[in-house]
């Protein structure tokens, strides 16, 4: 047994797959820790955040300023205004005057001002422009011609009872403050989901219930197609028939679409997560059943089961004690792929609206769903679903990867 | 012992019309085609027969491993019966095996002190104190030259194949069967160890007064042990008789054919026979 785990921790693919599932598993247990509370909180109030540390604005007024003169404040807040639709507008501008605009590389800044400050004429009238065109082009040029001149803001304190508005402070484009001296910074590594929930506590979350659900379904049918291939295998007779014909059945029926129906016939308030995942273990023992049968029939005729029926041992005692050890390693293997397929079958039917219900508990597949459902892929909001999918991808790779290394260890044939 | 003095002792063991068919309709394969037999007490029987005569499908039905096609096996002068558990407890504690792969005969995940203690406790012994329970493991160890002190919190699998088959006699010491099944018991282990375990077994039988019934392709081996020897060809016993009369005076072609393909030392060997 010792001996067996070190060969285990020898080979190269277990130990890589083991390190990334640990790495997750710690992550899930760390992370809490340091950000708690409930992962479906919505902070947010609008939809899809993008990743990245929120200052608060009202606590940066009140915090103390200092005066920095960096030469380049003023470019930058240039290059930060204009937005990527600004600059294809001017380009535009520029071709309606019929203005060359060969060699302007649309995101150099400075070029593409000196350009604009060169060509812009409000009083122009381009060919078949409309008045509001011609407004927005009005005001785009205001933007970018207040973001260069020293203008300051005025903060005004609103006195909620005589609704009177007095001058409090002026913010000057030179002010900064320390973000330390801010009270409330908060960093969204992956910004907010279509819900305005913190998407990467929720990703956390979400992992530790689909791997809840993928070892669920994997021991519920690790156990069930242990049982019967057990019983299959070393009874024979009628009883294998009878077992195999259901597995027969089970095996040309597409258990997906097993998994599908009874899900939909549950109904959405009867889904939890752990209904679900025994939902999946159910129609996912067959392969397991049909391998371990066949390996209890090789076993079975072998002279330490004869020696042990000759010792007067029970049934149950052999097959407990003579068959089983042997099949051990082979069942661990098919219960890490277990666990493996039944993350995925959770995903697969949680983006098909029939996982669990979706107030209670975040998963890997109704992160994607609603992230689908709200058009993240549309409109390039990809924190909302690539993160899950490269955590469900890690999950299956490092399963699998522990799967063909016990499949080393265990197989001498496969060795390197 | 004489033929005559064999011939008064009671019948131990016996067989009518015994046959095993595998499998059904045009794939059936006859293994043991109608055979009868009559092993006496305290006779060492050796069934002789290529690879494939159907000898270890024989054995496996002598000890209700597997079931009996057709015919009839008499235990003791009385038809077989192990039809239920407590009948097949009964009639394994008078008929034990030792198998040809010394190897694969032990379960690799118990260690050598269960599968004697099994022993004890199949005969009864289940309720003796520990220390008595060691000492008859340490006289059953000692029987066959092993320390039981050495093997205690062992695996078989630490042992070499003679140690592992010395062990299985060992295992039969404590279980005193009527009859000894021994399916080539020492095809697996080097020529040393051979004549380590046939003395073995001989000094058992004397001990406890079994029938054993030895199963092997080694028709010399077979002359120089036996009681009687049956030869076996495709399922069928094609000669039977006293070691003499049939290593001598062989009647079958498939005997003579046995016998000519045993290796002479002082003879060049006449491959093309084989």
């Amino acid at each position: 047994m010792k001996n067996t785990l070190k060969q285990v921790f020898h080979s190269g693919k277990f130990v890589a797959g083991f390190g990334i599932l640990v790495f997750i598993l710690l992550l899930m247990l760390i992370y809490p820790l340091f950000n708690p509370g409930n992962p479906l909180e919505r902070i947010g109030v609008g939809t899809f955040a993008a990743p990245g540390t929120y200052v608060s604005v009202y606590d940066s007024i009140s915090a103390e300023k200092e005066i920095l003169r960096l030469s380049d404040a003023d470019d930058k807040r240039l290059a930060q205004m204009m937005s990527m639709e600004d600059r294809v507008s001017m380009i535009a501008w520029f071709t309606a005057m019929d203005i060359d605009v060969t060699g302007l590389d649309m995101n150099d800044t400075d070029a593409l001002l000196e350009m604009w400050r060169a060509n812009y004429d409000d009083s122009a009238r381009p060919a078949g422009m409309t008045k509001s065109k011609r407004n927005f082009y009005a005001r785009l040029n205001n933007t970018i011609n207040d973001a260069s001149t020293a203008e300051a803001l005025s903060v005004t304190e609103v006195d909620l009872a005589t609704g009177e508005a007095t001058d409090v402070g002026q913010i000057g484009k030179t002010d900064y403050v320390n973000i330390n001296a801010v009270a409330n910074v908060k960093t969204l590594p992956l910004g907010t989901d279509n819900f305005g929930r913190d998407v990467l506590k929720e990703l956390v979350s979400a992992c530790g219930t689909s791997l809840m659900i993928g070892v669920i379904a994997g021991i519920v049918a690790t156990i069930i197609g242990l049982m019967l291939g057990l019983l299959a295998g070393y009874l024979g007779g009628v009883v294998d028939d009878i077992i195999m014909f259901v597995t027969n059945i089970f095996t040309v029926i597409p258990s997906f679409v097993l998994l599908i129906l009874i899900s939909y016939s549950l109904g959405q308030d009867q889904r939890g997560a752990s209904t679900v995942a025994v939902v999946i273990g159910l129609t996912s023992w067959v392969w397991t059943t049909r391998s371990v049968r066949s390996q209890v029939i090789s076993l079975r005729n072998r002279d330490h089961v004869n020696l042990s029926k000759l010792s007067g041992h029970s049934v149950m005692k052999i097959i407990m004690k003579d068959i089983l050890p042997y099949i051990a390693s082979y069942v661990v293997m098919a219960f890490i792929l277990q666990v493996s397929s039944g993350i995925l079958a959770e995903a697969q039917l949680s983006l098909l609206g029939l996982g669990p219900k979706t107030t209670e508990v975040p998963t890997l597949g109704l992160m994607m769903n609603w992230a689908m459902l709200y058009s993240a892929h549309l409109n390039g909001s990809w924190w909302a679903y690539f993160p899950v999918i490269l955590t469900i991808a890690l999950i299956s790779f490092s399963l699998n990867l522990m799967n063909t290394g016990l499949d080393q260890v265990f197989n001498p044939t496969l060795r390197d | 012992m004489t033929n005559d003095a064999l011939k008064e002792r009671p019948l131990c063991l016996s067989g009518k019309g015994v046959t095993k068919v595998f499998g059904s309709g045009d794939k059936a394969t006859v293994a043991v085609d109608h055979v009868d037999f009559e092993f006496r007490e305290g006779e060492l029987i050796s069934i002789v027969g290529e690879s494939g005569s159907g000898k270890t499908t024989l054995s496996k039905m002598l000890l209700g491993l597997i079931s009996v096609t057709e015919g009839e096996v008499f235990f003791q002068g009385k038809p077989r019966d192990i039809s239920n558990r407590k009948k097949r407890l009964e009639y394994w504690k008078g008929i034990q095996a030792i198998f040809q792969d010394p190897f694969s005969s032990f379960n690799v995940f118990s260690k050598i002190d269960a599968v004697l203690l099994d022993c004890i406790r199949m005969r009864g012994g289940g309720h003796l104190s520990k220390e008595k329970k060691i000492e008859m493991m340490t006289e059953a160890c000692g029987f066959v030259n092993l320390k039981y002190e050495e093997l205690t919190n062992k695996y078989p699998f630490e042992l070499s194949g003679g140690q592992m088959q010395r062990l299985m006699i060992a295992r039969i010491f404590l279980l005193k069967p009527k009859i000894l099944l021994a399916d080539e018991p020492t095809s697996m282990i080097d020529a040393c160890s051979r004549a380590t375990i046939l003395d073995m077994l001989m000094n058992l039988r004397d001990e406890i007064g079994m029938t054993i019934i030895f199963i092997t392709h080694d028709i010399g081996l077979a002359y120089y042990i036996s009681d009687s020897v049956y030869i076996m060809e495709h399922g069928k016993f094609v000669e039977k008789g006293t070691p003499d009369e049939v290593i001598l005076t062989p009647q079958a072609e498939y005997t003579k054919r046995l016998i000519s393909d045993v290796p002479k030392i002082h003879e060049p060997w006449d491959l093309s026979t084989v």
